[in-house]
């Protein structure tokens, strides 16, 4: 079975900085799988590298097909990518960000996929047309979730989904991401520092390290192995 | 009654004000720079307008909507060739490059056309119109709608459009665009095209009032851009009210401040550009920039 998304020895550089030095990885059909490390391991550079928003080298392939071109293409191709720090358009409403998601979609589909939406996330019924701008921050991730959801991509990549969120937010987060997976089969790639709740998510992980992959494996074997586990994920 | 006779010949100038600064407005919201060609491009697509009507005898309304499709055109091929390839420098850079356009379409102009003073005829005729007692006269009526028309056309294109939304988004967020999928530089050239169809609507519209040549534009450029900061230059709704209001607000201070009259028009323009920056530097409707440190 070939992988789903798969990176063979992919560099990438911001000027003179190296940020990528040679990372591989996969994401299976239908998996959840979470990239770990410190700041500036090359976490969101991995992200960035597969939507095409930094310059790469190496082969990135969806499907066993190479993935080319801006993000636009990369979208186009059915890969959904939350930055970080929320990423919605702040000056529009919640029903014109969910409507952007599905920008590549056909309009026929749009209004059931926004009432899909509503089943997951509830809140969102009544604050149609609120301002994005104006919603909390656990509010603004879901709601990038959903947007994300809303093209119906075939790999939804998250870049640090708990970054300034308390907790509990976190977790419904988390816990909205592996229904997700377990009832639509839908492949994830998440990008956390918080290794506890990735880890739980995950079915494998990959820790990264000034640009390249430190250790991977199952998410068990990793949250089970006491030295990596005080080595590179800090708990 | 020569209020009320003022307040409807202001409304038909501000029309053609607000037109030009939407066209100002949208193009600031969507690359940040102050379009200085704005007031040329209009001007040219108004010769081309006279063109079509005079020396090909075209009618005038199928000579008005060809105008309209080649300043569309027009505004997409500019974005394209000459401010795409600027933009990834300084916002000044652009800024240069429509100063630059300015000259370009001024000189262009003259060496076609010469610089002589045409005169265009007004698709609404001279007639006048009796309303209690007040005579209006058609064409301005049918400036205010056109004017106004158009603005509702776009209005609705942004508002209620797939496409009106992604150019909206691009406008205002363009990594996170290109995300969902959007091509953001063709929805930026696309909203050059618009801001140029809105020039060719505002020169048409005051041709046959100021007269046909190189410089027409200039002044209304003036008062254009004394609209847009007034309403918030990232305000299309503060575009169109401010222009309203200038175009009103300058026939009334014309009409009743005896020291102003006419020729002191343009200066007031410049004062209102003035007193907004310094007293409300966001207008009307626009948001205060709030700088972070």
């Amino acid at each position: 079975m070939t992988a789903l998304l798969e990176l063979r020895d992919v560099e990438a550089r911001y000027g003179p900085v190296q940020a990528l030095r040679g990372i591989s990885l996969e994401v299976p059909e239908g998996a959840v799988v979470a990239v770990l490390g410190a700041n500036g391991a090359g976490k969101t550079t991995t992200l960035r590298a597969v939507s095409g928003m930094v310059r790469r080298t190496g082969e990135i392939l969806l499907d066993g097909k190479p993935l080319r071109g801006g993000p636009e293409a990369v979208a186009r191709a059915g890969v959904a990518h939350v930055p970080e720090g929320r990423g919605t358009f702040t000056e529009l409403s919640v029903t014109e960000n969910l409507r952007l998601g599905a920008y590549t979609s056909r309009e026929r589909s749009v209004q059931a996929d926004i009432d899909r939406m509503k089943g997951w996330f509830p809140w969102i019924a009544e604050r149609g047309d609120q301002r994005a701008g104006t919603l909390s921050g656990g509010e603004q991730q879901m709601l990038a979730l959903a947007r994300a959801l809303m093209g119906r991509p075939r790999l939804l990549m998250l870049d640090e989904p708990s970054l300034g969120l308390a907790p509990l937010i976190v977790r419904e987060i988390f816990r909205i991401v592996r229904e997700l997976n377990s009832s639509e089969g839908l492949a994830v790639l998440v990008v956390e520092q918080d290794a506890r709740i990735a880890l739980e998510a995950a079915s494998s992980a990959y820790v990264l390290e000034v640009g390249k992959v430190a250790v991977s494996g199952p998410s068990a074997d990793l949250r089970d192995d006491e030295s990596v586990r005080r080595s590179y994920l800090g708990y | 009654m020569t209020g009320f006779f003022q307040v409807v010949s202001g409304l038909a100038s501000g029309g053609i004000y607000a037109s030009l600064a939407l066209a100002i407005v949208l193009i600031h919201r969507a690359t940040g720079v102050i379009n200085f060609a704005q007031g040329e491009m209009a001007m040219f697509s108004t010769y081309i307008l006279w063109t079509l009507t005079t020396n090909h005898g075209w009618a005038y309304a199928p000579a008005f909507v060809a105008t309209l499709l080649v300043s569309f055109g027009g505004g997409v091929a500019i974005h394209q060739l000459a401010i795409r390839p600027n933009e990834k420098g300084s916002v000044l850079r652009v800024v240069i490059v429509t100063i630059g356009l300015l000259l370009a379409f001024n000189g262009l102009a003259t060496m076609i056309w010469s610089g002589e003073v045409r005169s265009v005829p007004s698709p609404f005729g001279s007639r006048t119109i009796d309303v209690g007692g007040v005579v209006i006269s058609v064409q301005d009526l049918g400036t205010i709608a056109v004017a106004l028309g158009t603005v509702a056309v776009l209005w609705a294109l942004f508002q209620f459009t797939k496409l009106g939304l992604a150019m909206r988004a691009a406008a205002v967020n363009p990594v996170e665009a290109r995300l969902v999928g959007v091509r953001v530089p063709w929805m930026l050239s696309l909203g050059w095209g618009l801001a140029a169809v809105l020039g060719a609507v505002a020169g048409s519209l005051a041709a046959p009032t100021v007269f046909l040549d190189p410089n027409m534009m200039q002044a209304i450029l003036i008062y254009a851009f004394a609209a847009a900061v007034l309403g918030g230059i990232d305000s299309p709704l503060g575009a169109v009210v401010g222009g309203l209001l200038i175009g009103v607000g300058l026939n009334l201070i014309g009409t009743y401040v005896d020291f102003v009259g006419a020729d002191l028009r343009l200066p007031a323009a410049l004062v209102v550009i003035l007193v907004v920056l310094l007293v409300k530097p966001g207008g009307i409707f626009g948001k205060e920039e709030v700088k972070k440190v």
